[in-house]
């Protein structure tokens, strides 16, 4: 697979109080970035059990963002 | 809250006051404006946007920035083409929520109000003063506040730092402190306090974009005396940052560079080159000072800032009228949200009589019950929010995917889902369609969810029923280019809402009721001013004082910088606290062991000096004042010559009536056992305790000659003053360097100071009548306290804050708040001010009565509990505890404490610990959808 078709999954998880406050910010700001990101909402990172990353990973995710 | 207006006139009296005010017009109805910033978009006309420093072009139709409160539109009439020349009129049409109202007028509107709170803020130095630096003349001269507005990753330049000139990165940049401060060329005698750190700040955040770049601070002293700004300086020095103490003469354009002159303290003078030179401007009275002055009749000082007093610090000349934030003096964030929390329960009191009055409560319809072997029923709504999302995403085929979705019984499409004809629709439709799960796909939760989840109270069903998808800030807005991926990723997010809706539950809301009284730990003047505080707003508290007497630091102290009787006044408050009948006073006493939460703490207390006796008393909060002590280094000879004493120790002297009290030659050593020694911080109030006593000495004997050693001066604010008045008088001040201190050496009675002199560069030796140390201040017992409290200290064993900057008087567990020494070293004005802010906060849950708890907090399955305690240690917050269930520990969580982040949840090992509207089941589902594996895939992977 060459570099230019690869177009990555990424599942993201976003705290509430931080990276989704800055996601919400970029979005105000009109910042353009890849749309590979699907995000889960959580109330602070540490509620990210490792299992949530292996789940991410099984379900196809090709990477795993979390934000916090 | 009223925006976009002026104050005109006052009249009355304290508790029954008018005010007049001019409401400009803002052209824009604020009740149908969505911000959805279409009509910036529209706009033809440029502005010069006064927020990011005029460094960028806005519209006249705009906003000021993302977060601006209202988020309300207005239009700026001086470059708007209608309001001008009655043309253009773009923006009517644009507007799909037709808030656009040109025909708004100015309005006058009188208030009735019971007090008053100045807090107009800080004005700018004006630009004659920054003129002799080039500034204005050259492009690559600016404020720090226009680099502020630079290095700022949502400024103008997106964080990108060049030069005005001709577009360069500026690879070597210098900072000139005290620039419209500390500057009597421009009547500007004070020091405004914030220069040096913000100087330092935007130093780092320089060095983070590009740490090659090489930065020069060119400063007097350095002022970073508040709670661990030091550490900020040191780790600016630590990356490269430089330090030179010296005075700028000049700044010159030098080919494509700017050439400095300066002169150090040892004469001489220099020269240095750089790309760019930031000034750091000092903060003005505010603008209209004058004005507000004359309005309500208050006397400035002569800055033109308010006049206030030491013990009073927020009480302007007019009583009723209180005064918070930079217009007090300059200040910092932290100690500006400090003031108007204090300001707030200075109003609060005159106001109190009024509380709860005029307040109506809504009704809510009785909540449908949905139990769990109902049918899943989800309604989607998808928003178009204007054409803000519609104009990306495909809006219909994304409500036709969510149709097709399990358990989604409805979906439709809303221009604005958050308009109030849509909400009705909504209602309307959660009824008609027996919906019991909701999904709308429009913009933020962080902004939108409390509206839609009233809007489902108001259909009947739990609040929690319901899930909110991004596909504005987080889709249409970031992948404008690319129409079908940001569809794409749409119909996945909503998959996801979805698919985690249907396993949400309703959770019930829960309230916790609360003990209205108060537990103060410490008697001192923090102890006692809130204790007072509450007890003029109709709260008990009981104040746990550890020695015999209430007064504490105040005791020893004579006389203020300013020159006020501190015996006066530490007498009129100790017996307003003894003779409350609303405040407990226990002396000899401790807090031998407290537990609960907010609300609900239970405390044995033990007091009498041989007989001891316990008294347990139940309480809502909790309030630390339990303060610090003077330092003794066993440095300079301290205890071991008499000749050697305290700032503390010489201002008793001084009060006395001895002959020699102010003897011909002193000595003073700055920093004592401070900033690195004994202790690693800088306690903020010995530089004003050697000018009080330098005065006070000059005052009896001004033949006196005193030489003052020291690192920085930080008479910061307007105790400038009182510094430049002690080099009025003969007073030396000579620096001396942390690796060449000067050496304190005893013979005989007679004792010898060494130094280097670093002006005269040549080594000094004296044999004075007196040497004085400041020394520091250290917390009393924070350690066991915080042990007991379960609360953190910092490094240096003061109370951490919830929030260094936002929440600077509360602690990191609910319901516990601080003040005083025990949070920081501090003067008096500022202990006072803490106090009246900590009793500001703690009275929030007193006043209410009772504390809601977020439905979404954690909950312990105890069958599934092994007791392992992981959670108990994990829980920043305290909200967790193990309680014996027959024989058994078990995991319990305290509602009112817990913030709903999760951590326990996801480090049980068993799994017994669920998190409310965060489930493992609702997340994990939300994983498998964002998979999207037919059951097919399923079955081969």
């Amino acid at each position: 697979m060459s570099d230019k078709s690869f177009s990555p999954k990424i599942l993201g998880f976003l705290c509430n109080w931080c990276c989704y406050a800055a996601a919400d910010a970029a979005g105000v700001s009109r910042f353009q970035y890849p749309p590979n990101l699907r995000t889960v909402r959580v109330m602070c990172t540490g509620r990210v059990d490792p299992s949530f990353i292996l789940k991410g990973f099984l379900e196809g995710a090709d990477a795993i963002f979390t934000g916090g | 809250m009223i925006t976009n207006a002026d104050f005109l006139a006052l009249e009355g009296n304290p508790g029954n006051f008018t005010a007049k005010l001019n409401i400009r017009p803002r052209y824009i109805d604020a009740d149908l404006c969505t911000a959805c910033g279409l009509c910036t978009q529209y706009c033809p006309k440029h502005h010069v946007d006064p927020y990011n420093e005029g460094l960028s072009i806005t519209r006249p139709i705009h906003i000021d920035y993302a977060q601006a409160v209202p988020a309300t539109y207005y239009i700026d009439p001086s470059s708007c083409m209608y309001i001008q020349h009655e043309t253009c009129q773009i923006c009517v049409p644009v507007c799909q929520s037709h808030a656009i109202d040109f025909s708004q007028k100015p309005e006058t509107r009188e208030l009735t109000i019971g007090a008053v709170i100045l807090s107009p803020g800080f004005g700018k130095i004006a630009p004659e003063t920054l003129e002799k630096y080039n500034y204005g003349k050259h492009p690559d001269v600016v404020t720090a506040f226009e680099f502020e507005r630079m290095t700022n990753a949502s400024g103008p330049f997106l964080g990108e730092i060049k030069c005005f000139s001709d577009g360069r990165h500026p690879k070597s940049i210098a900072f000139i402190q005290c620039v419209g401060s500390r500057d009597l060329g421009c009547d500007n005698g004070y020091c405004s306090s914030v220069c040096c750190m913000y100087a330092i700040k935007e130093a780092l955040v320089t060095k983070e974009h590009d740490p090659e770049v090489d930065i020069t601070i060119y400063y007097m002293d350095i002022r970073t005396q508040g709670k661990d700004f030091d550490a900020a300086r040191e780790r600016a020095e630590a990356i490269g940052v430089k330090f030179i103490r010296a005075k700028v003469a000049d700044v010159t354009p030098w080919e494509n560079h700017l050439k400095l002159t300066y002169s150090t303290f040892d004469g001489q003078h220099k020269f240095d080159s750089h790309d760019m030179v930031v000034l750091s401007v000092g903060l003005e009275s505010p603008k209209d000072a004058k004005g507000i002055a004359k309005a309500t009749d208050i006397e400035l000082n002569k800055y033109d800032f308010c006049q206030t007093e030491t013990f009073s610090p927020l009480q302007t000349s007019q009583e009723g009228i209180i005064v918070a934030g930079a217009f007090q003096g300059p200040k910092d964030i932290p100690e500006s949200g400090t003031q108007s929390s204090g300001a707030a329960t200075l109003a609060s009191i005159i106001l109190k009589n009024q509380r709860g009055k005029g307040t109506e409560s809504k009704e809510y319809p009785e909540e449908i019950t949905v139990s769990d072997d109902e049918d899943v029923r989800i309604g989607v709504f998808v928003c178009h929010c204007g054409i803000n999302v519609s104009s990306v995403v495909d809006c219909p085929e994304v409500a036709k995917d969510a149709g097709k979705m399990d358990n989604v019984t409805y979906y439709t499409e809303s221009l604005y889902a958050c308009s109030q004809d849509a909400q009705e629709q909504i209602k309307q439709t959660i009824k008609d369609q027996k919906l019991n799960r909701v999904v709308i796909a429009a913009c933020s939760p962080r902004t939108h969810e409390p509206l839609f989840q009233e809007t489902l109270k108001d259909a009947g069903l739990n609040r929690n029923l319901f899930e909110m998808v991004n596909i504005r800030d987080h889709c249409s807005w970031v992948h404008a280019n690319e129409p079908e991926a940001a569809t794409d990723k749409s119909k996945d997010l909503v998959r996801m809402g979805v698919s985690k809706a249907a396993r949400i539950q309703p959770l019930p809301e829960q309230t916790v009721p609360v003990i209205p009284k108060a537990l103060i730990l410490g008697g001192g003047i923090a102890g006692m001013t809130v204790a007072l505080s509450l007890a003029d707003q109709g709260f008990e508290s009981v104040l746990v004082e550890k020695s015999s007497s209430i007064g504490g630091n105040l005791q020893n102290l004579k006389n203020t910088l300013a020159g006020e009787t501190v015996a006066s006044f530490l007498k009129n408050l100790t017996m307003k606290v003894t003779k409350s009948p609303k405040i407990d006073v226990v002396t000899d006493a401790a807090l031998t062991q407290s537990s609960g939460f907010i609300g609900n703490f239970n405390s044995i207390i033990e007091s009498g000096k041989e007989k001891k006796k316990e008294q347990s008393v139940d309480h809502g909060v909790i309030v630390i004042a339990t303060g610090g002590h003077e330092h003794r280094p066993d440095l300079y000879q301290l205890g071991k010559s008499k000749k050697v004493v305290t700032q503390k120790e010489l201002e008793t002297k001084l009060a006395g009536r001895a002959k020699n009290r102010a003897p011909n030659s002193i000595v003073m050593i700055q920093c004592a056992g401070s900033r690195g020694e004994d202790l690693n911080y800088c306690s903020k109030v010995c530089c004003n305790h050697a000018m009080k006593n330098i005065l006070k000495i000059k005052e009896i004997n001004p033949e006196s000659q005193i030489i003052v050693l020291y690192r920085d001066i930080r008479t910061y604010g307007f105790a400038e003053d009182a510094y430049l008045d002690a080099r009025k008088k003969g007073v030396v001040f000579i620096p001396y360097e942390v690796d060449r201190k000067p050496v304190v050496s005893t013979q005989g009675t007679k004792v010898q100071v060494d130094f280097f002199d670093s002006i005269m560069q040549e080594d000094v030796s004296m044999t004075p009548d007196l040497v004085t140390l400041s020394v520091g201040l250290v917390p009393d017992g924070t350690e066991e306290l915080s042990k007991m409290l379960k609360l953190p200290v910092t490094s240096n064993g003061f109370f951490l804050e919830a929030h260094v900057k936002l929440r600077p008087v509360e602690a990191a567990v609910d319901g516990i708040y601080l003040c005083g020494l025990a949070h920081a070293p501090k003067p008096i004005e500022e202990t006072i001010v803490q106090a009246q802010a900590a009793a500001a906060k703690a009275a929030i849950p007193l006043v209410k009565g009772f504390v809601t708890v977020d439905p979404i907090v954690s909950s312990v399955e105890q069958d599934d509990c092994i007791g392992c305690g992981l959670c108990t240690s994990l829980c920043p917050y305290g909200a967790i505890i193990m309680e014996k269930v027959g024989k058994k520990r078990k995991a319990k969580t305290i509602s009112a404490s817990c913030k709903a982040c999760g951590i326990c949840a996801s480090h049980c090992p068993t799994f017994a610990i669920s998190m409310g509207g965060f489930t493992n089941e609702q997340l994990i589902s939300q994983i498998e959808a964002f998979g999207n594996k037919t059951v097919e895939e399923k079955v081969e992977a």
